[in-house]
């Protein structure tokens, strides 16, 4: 049975011509394809190989071969592991490769972030502006050659704090005034923006009806708004209170973690990531040791194992009932239910910080193990937690406010995406399984130790806000049922592979590691040079994924729906901008 | 019916409501101590779970970790830092914000185990604990001292070894269990160290 619904094994040589060939580099895999030939490349391999998931789209600058390489990772909805193919072109100013928004529209956000960040001109974007930095600045900032402003060494630990030691303030190095690049000739003063031209020429305009005089509003929503968690803008048209299009706009927390990460060493990366989505910081530990012990070829022992899907689905609760929470603030629910549901994650951040050490930062996993193991009394409590009180409080959210009518009436129907969409925009997560398409990494692509478990896989059929809602809640009771299995099983014994080091051996390579976080698939790509810092980091970051369909949940929907799906997408800012 | 959904709801506010009073007369003055600071914060709790800070402060565990200090050991009325000035604390710390200024022997030139002065600019620390990790001489540790609020930044946020520095017997009371743990690690590396070097002695004899 199962051989029959495998897909047809790869010949993808023999499919296509000679200009697909396997990456034979050290360390590498996948295929590369010529650039003229990309888009026949990946229709057939969603429609001949049912490769229909673009999982990841990233560039690499391969600054020494003089190349640049943009790396796609696609999957099967049906499950199995990703395939890597990457585009080879000379590194120029820009460089121009063919865009696959036309075959997945869940390029669209990652093409652009790509060439914001590295100049990789997609030709045949639909609208392609730079979408984390602002239209004035000044270059790429993730290629080799650029450097900051603040510019003190390529790659961590700098030589000013040891041996040298000399004590300076941040203030000093980073002067104001002079701490920002600015192209030449570019006066901040007299600069008048462009950019919003552009996005609001972008937005679609309301077809004139006759001889209907209708004019058309733009709305911004947010950056600083109520609904957007944060800062995030959505510019609206409307017609009426009917939204036409939409249109995100962000980058406003940016922060280049991509660039920090290729300068700190493999290490240093472990807290840095945790700041990324900052409510649910183990899940983020946990992608990025995956891929960099995938690099490393080291696997941690069974005890640390289990303490790793303890705390990742202990997050996964913490991070689905804030999200509840605050998807019922949006709603209207003013705060009574977030605080319901941030009491019992209250209960569970003090698990991690007897654990780990911090509440929500919590620098916890390290490449084969674990930081430390639990401290007397905390599996005890974690059992506590998820055999008494968990369930209990979960079924109290439910009664509270899963039937209230006005919960119902405000979110069903609202937001719908169908499965085709919620898979042709790389939706992940919730958002994915509730438009009924049952993938989840813990299953269609196993890691760590989860085929041991038994859990099922929450789906929603209709694609609305109020099935995420729906899903969300069914997740927190799977996870408390996976942690019960683990905690009954757990066995003693070391929580770490070796000895501890700081300086770890990364050989030279590839690894994309991935985990079904609690917004979805959230991706690391690493590519090691084989010295102590990564070449390439990139984060696959689901929040900022998912918002590639927002506005196709929110077309024909009122202003206040923009809200609350939104709301229902879940996203951090910290991860979204990155 | 319409209606019965948002009924039931309410039913469920109504009944933490009054689950709240019910507690608070229940549990009387003994919700306001120590004890009972413990039982709000954990999975039997019933009621409210604030704390009134800074009146009423929650309970820090062991693990809890906020900004860096040295550690010194009080020998004979003198201080002994057990820092070595090695520098792996500074080479690994994530956002660089550890400088050290090594001592040099002013007739050798050579470095001396025993650093100048050391500073953490406690603006940018961003407390991950790595330093303290991955010390070898259990030198640096984390604190749990949390309300480190100033006037002025310039003037106070970097600190320097003097306000590092801290008595190991204040470790041993923040963090028993690790304390008792490394002591005896050490303690069996000390024995292990003597036996070899008894075993070499013998040897020679």
């Amino acid at each position: 049975m199962s051989e029959q619904t495998l897909a047809p094994t790869l010949n993808l040589e023999e499919r296509f011509g000679a200009w697909v060939t396997p990456d034979t580099r050290k360390g590498y895999e996948g295929y590369l394809v010529d650039a003229a030939h990309l888009v026949e490349f990946a229709t057939a391999l969603r429609d001949e190989f049912g490769y229909d998931y673009l999982a990841s789209l990233t560039g690499v600058d391969y600054l020494p071969e003089g190349k640049m390489e943009v790396v796609y990772h696609v999957s099967q909805s049906t499950g199995g592991g990703p395939l890597v193919f990457k585009v080879q072109v000379p590194r120029a100013d820009p460089v121009r490769v063919p865009s696959l928004v036309s075959v997945y529209p869940g390029a669209e956000f990652q093409e652009r972030e790509a060439w914001d960040l590295l100049g990789i001109r997609f030709e045949g974007h639909p609208d392609l502006r730079r979408i984390l930095m602002w239209e004035g600045f000044h270059g790429h900032p993730l290629r080799k050659d650029w450097k900051e402003a603040y510019y003190e060494a390529d790659v961590k630990p700098f030589k000013s704090r040891w041996p040298a030691g000399k004590a300076q303030r941040v203030e000093e190095t980073l002067p104001f005034g002079k701490n920002v690049l600015y192209p030449e000739g570019f006066d901040p003063e007299q600069w008048t923006p462009t950019e919003e031209t552009a996005l609001y020429a972008g937005l679609k305009h309301i077809p004139t009806e006759d001889d209907l005089q209708t004019e058309q509003i733009v709305v911004n929503l947010g950056p600083q708004h109520p609904s957007t968690h944060g800062v995030f803008r959505m510019a609206v048209t409307l017609d009426g209170e009917t939204i036409v299009d939409l249109k995100p706009v962000m980058g406003y927390l940016h922060r280049n973690h991509e660039k920090i990460g290729e300068r700190n060493t493999y290490l240093m990366n472990i807290p840095f990531t945790d700041r990324l989505d900052y409510l649910s910081s183990l899940s983020n530990n946990f992608g990025y040791v995956l891929a960099v012990e995938k690099l490393m070829g080291v696997k941690p022992p069974e005890r640390a194992e289990y303490i790793r899907v303890i705390m990742a689905e202990l997050t996964r609760i913490v991070n689905h009932l804030f999200s509840i929470g605050m998807f019922l603030n949006d709603l209207g629910a003013f705060f009574t239910p977030a605080l319901y549901a941030i009491e019992e994650r209250e209960l569970i951040l003090d698990v991690f910080e007897a654990v780990t050490g911090s509440r929500m930062m919590c620098n916890y996993m390290r490449f084969g193990g674990v930081a430390r193991d639990f401290p007397p009394g905390t599996l005890e409590r974690i059992r506590d937690l998820v055999f008494n009180r968990l369930p209990a409080k979960i079924d109290e959210l439910d009664t509270y406010l899963t039937n209230n009518e006005i919960v119902r009436s405000r979110c069903e129907g609202v937001g719908v995406l169908t499965p085709e969409q919620a898979i042709a925009f790389s939706t992940c997560g919730p958002v994915l399984r509730a438009s009924g398409v049952p993938y989840d990494l813990r299953r269609a692509d196993p890691y760590s130790i989860y085929e041991r478990f038994e859990f099922d896989v929450a789906v929603g059929y209709h694609g609305d806000v109020y099935d995420r809602y729906l899903v969300r809640l069914e997740e927190i009771r799977q996870s408390i049922r996976i942690i019960q299995q683990a905690v009954q099983d757990i066995p003693a014994g070391p929580i770490f592979e070796g000895k501890q080091q700081y300086q770890v051996r990364v050989p030279a390579g590839e690894a994309y590691g991935r985990v079904e976080g609690p917004k979805g698939e959230l991706g690391f790509y690493v590519v090691s040079n084989g010295k102590p810092n990564p070449w390439r980091y990139h984060v696959r970051a689901p929040s900022f994924i998912n918002l590639t369909a927002l506005a196709e949940m929110c077309k024909g929907g009122k202003v206040a729906d923009a809200v609350v799906i939104l709301g229902s997408i879940d996203i951090v800012l910290g991860e979204t901008d990155r | 019916m319409y209606g019965l959904g948002i009924a039931k709801g309410l039913l469920v506010t109504l009944k933490r409501f009054i689950e709240t009073y019910a507690d608070d007369i229940r549990r009387g003055k003994s919700r306001y101590t120590k004890e009972g600071i413990a039982y709000r914060s954990s999975p039997e709790t019933r009621g409210l779970f604030t704390v009134q800070y800074p009146e009423e402060k929650l309970i820090t565990p062991e693990e809890f970790r906020f900004i860096p200090f040295l550690l010194y050991e009080e020998k004979d009325g003198k201080r002994e830092v057990r820092c070595t000035s090695c520098g792996i604390c500074a080479k690994v710390c994530p956002p660089q914000c550890i400088w050290i200024e090594r001592t040099t022997d002013p007739k050798t030139r050579r470095p001396v185990p025993d650093p100048k002065n050391f500073y953490i600019d406690v603006d940018i620390c961003m407390n991950c604990g790595l330093c303290a990790e991955y010390c070898p001489f259990d030198a640096i540790k984390m604190d749990h001292d949390y309300e480190l609020a100033v006037y002025d930044r310039h003037a106070h946020n970097i600190y320097d070894k003097e306000k590092l520095l801290k008595p190991v017997s204040y470790y041993a009371e923040i963090r028993p269990l690790n304390y008792e743990r490394e002591e005896k690690a050490r303690a069996e590396a000390e024995a292990a160290k003597a036996a070899r070097a008894a075993a070499r002695a013998a040897k020679k004899k």
